[in-house]
């Protein structure tokens, strides 16, 4: 049995085991009916939540349903208009300098000075850290570095292209070395290729330790990055887990691809009388689709087309994606909602 | 300590970026130089000994200039290109964060009224003046000027919303607090609004300081500054927390 307690600062932040054996794992934020409203709109809705310490965890939604507001708040940019919120131990709340310390932000659009050079912009966020001046220097040009930027850290930021805004805002938010990092839509209109690098430099400060808080509209890059999700509409936390759990107890159906060497037609139906239990569906280019609650058997199907003097080129089970798990509880189309956001930032 | 690091640093990026950028210098040379340069045109013969008594009106335009439209445009930039929510995000207080902010503004200030009194020296004798309470009206109206520029910049969303609202205080300043016109020789009725404005009293001083005219004890004036200054940064900490802290 698995539970996620929020930490506490005179816990040591690792597995505990209680008396009767119950696992307990801390979680470096807590947050309990958060709610934010400005006037009658109501931007964020009662949500919950429990962050595990090293995870990447990704909030899924459409625009306007509060992803933003969320990290808002669990930064200190917005007041809640009610509930908690606990960042390792610390009242977010009451003591939201104390949680700027340990927290870095890269907002979804970039924010640092057009004036300034890569290199000096760096060196400032890390001021705003008091981190003394050798230091600073020390870091950023280790961060240029890493990020690929070392050419043209002495550039003004006006001159940087989408790409290597991106990455010198991620740059800046984790010269202080942040516990915690919030990235709200780190890789939203950027080229492929530095999209591919920021993900892989997330995954990096995962494996650094570093519990990240992400918001993407891309479901394939959630899927890929986050240890646990939670989709928000509307300001209401409506699903959340582990990929796995969400795939498990959403994605509940089972379905085989077959492809077959000839034409399908005239054999669904034939099928579909000889297996009342499966649901089948044709498919493109000579395939069929098999599904059922229960996980298909490919045996018996194979021996009846056999017998039909039917040959099998492949038999495969797809497994369901996340973005079917997100359609499925949402409602919301994924590619509406990745054209959604795209719409927005033209 | 931390806080020193942050806030030395954001006066050093203030005064990089915004006020040592040559269109900023150049407003605050020009500016006092064309007044001068006016008074010469209209009375050429008195105009060099007139210099000294149009001094404290220049300084002081020249600090309220300065400074009200510096801080209040930049922050509203800064605030426009959302760089500003990185100072709302680190941990440093927001009293720390708004001190650093005004230092360069105040320093701006300071600098820019001494530009004319530079030029002046060219012209005319400046024997005489006391340049240490001089000193302390530059600054105190510097910073008063530059909290109101804050006041401003809390209340405006946009650049140009910002210019307006600035203008709306400065000009009417400019020939109320007895810069150019003496206050006793404005008409009764607008009398009352001119012992209001801030500007009033650290030009009183300046008189005082440099053309020995002051109407007011300077330690009264030195008192509504401070007074003023204090009232502008509770009501400036207030309003940043309410309407930047959404």
């Amino acid at each position: 049995m698995l539970k996620i307690i929020p930490s506490k600062q005179n816990l040591p932040a690792k597995d505990r085991k209680t008396k009767n054996g119950e696992r307990f794992i801390m979680s470096i934020i807590s947050v309990t009916g958060l709610k934010k409203a400005y006037g009658a709109i109501i931007a964020v809705d009662g949500i919950s939540l429990d962050i595990e310490k090293g995870q990447i965890f990704g909030l899924l939604g459409p625009n306007g349903a509060g992803k933003t507001t969320t990290i808002n708040m669990l930064t200190g940019l917005a007041r809640p208009t009610a509930g908690k919120i606990f960042v390792d131990g610390i009242d977010g709340i009451k003591n939201i300098k104390k949680v700027q310390r340990i927290i870095g932000i890269v907002p979804d659009e970039s924010n640092l000075y057009d004036e300034m050079d890569g290199f000096d912009n760096l060196c400032f966020c890390a001021s705003l850290y008091g981190i003394k001046k050798a230091e600073r220097e020390k870091r950023a040009n280790k961060l240029l570095e890493i990020f690929g930027l070392k050419n043209t850290g002495k550039r003004p930021f006006r001159a940087y292209s989408k790409g290597m805004r991106r990455k010198l805002t991620i740059a800046a938010g984790i010269i202080h070395h942040p516990e915690i990092l919030f990235l709200d839509e780190p890789t939203t209109g950027i080229d492929v290729e530095s999209a591919r690098q920021i993900r892989s430099l997330i995954l990096d400060m995962k494996r650094q330790g570093t519990t990240v808080f992400l918001t993407t509209h891309y479901i394939e890059e959630a899927e890929r990055l986050c240890d646990t999700v939670a989709f928000i509409v509307d300001g209401k936390i409506i699903k959340k887990g582990t990929i796995d759990e969400l795939m498990e107890n959403e994605g509940n159906e089972h379905i085989l691809k077959l492809t077959l060497e000839g034409s399908v037609n005239g054999i669904i139906s034939d099928l579909q009388l000889n297996f009342p239990n499966f649901r089948i569906k044709p498919g493109g280019n000579n395939s069929c689709f098999i599904s059922s609650v229960e996980r298909p058997s490919l045996l018996p199907i194979l021996q009846y087309l056999d017998k039909k003097g039917i040959s099998v080129y492949e038999a495969r089970e797809i497994r369901p994606s996340l973005e079917d798990v997100f359609v499925k509880v949402t409602g919301i189309e994924a590619a509406e909602l990745k054209r959604e956001k795209e719409g927005v930032r033209k | 300590m931390n806080a020193w690091i942050a806030y030395w640093n954001i006066l050093k990026k203030d005064i990089r970026n915004y006020y040592l950028k040559p269109p900023n210098i150049s407003w605050g040379i020009i500016f006092p130089l064309s007044w001068t340069l006016m008074q010469f045109i209209r009375t050429p013969q008195a105009g060099a000994a007139e210099a000294k008594q149009l001094l404290p009106g220049l300084m002081s335009m020249s600090v309220l200039f300065g400074t009200t439209s510096m801080l209040a445009v930049t922050i509203t930039f800064e605030r426009r290109g959302r760089s500003f929510d990185r100072l709302l995000l680190a941990p440093i207080s927001i009293t720390a964060m708004v001190l650093a902010k005004i230092s360069g503004a105040v320093l701006f200030g300071v600098v820019m009224a001494f530009l004319p009194a530079l030029l002046a020296a060219f012209i005319t004798d400046l024997s005489g003046i006391s340049w240490g309470m001089g000193i302390i009206s530059v600054l105190l109206m510097s910073i008063t000027s530059t909290l109101l520029g804050l006041a401003i910049a809390v209340s405006s969303k946009e650049v140009f919303e910002a210019q307006t609202y600035s203008n709306f205080f400065r000009f009417p300043m400019l020939f109320l607090s007895g810069l150019f016109i003496p206050i006793d020789n404005l008409p009764v009725f607008l009398q009352p609004i001119s012992y209001c404005l801030p500007l009033t009293y650290g030009v009183d001083i300046l008189n005082k300081a440099i053309t020995n005219t002051g109407i007011m004890n300077v330690w009264f004036d030195c008192l509504v500054l401070i007074g003023i200054s204090i009232l502008l940064f509770c009501f400036c900490l207030w309003n940043i927390k309410k309407k930047w802290i959404l």
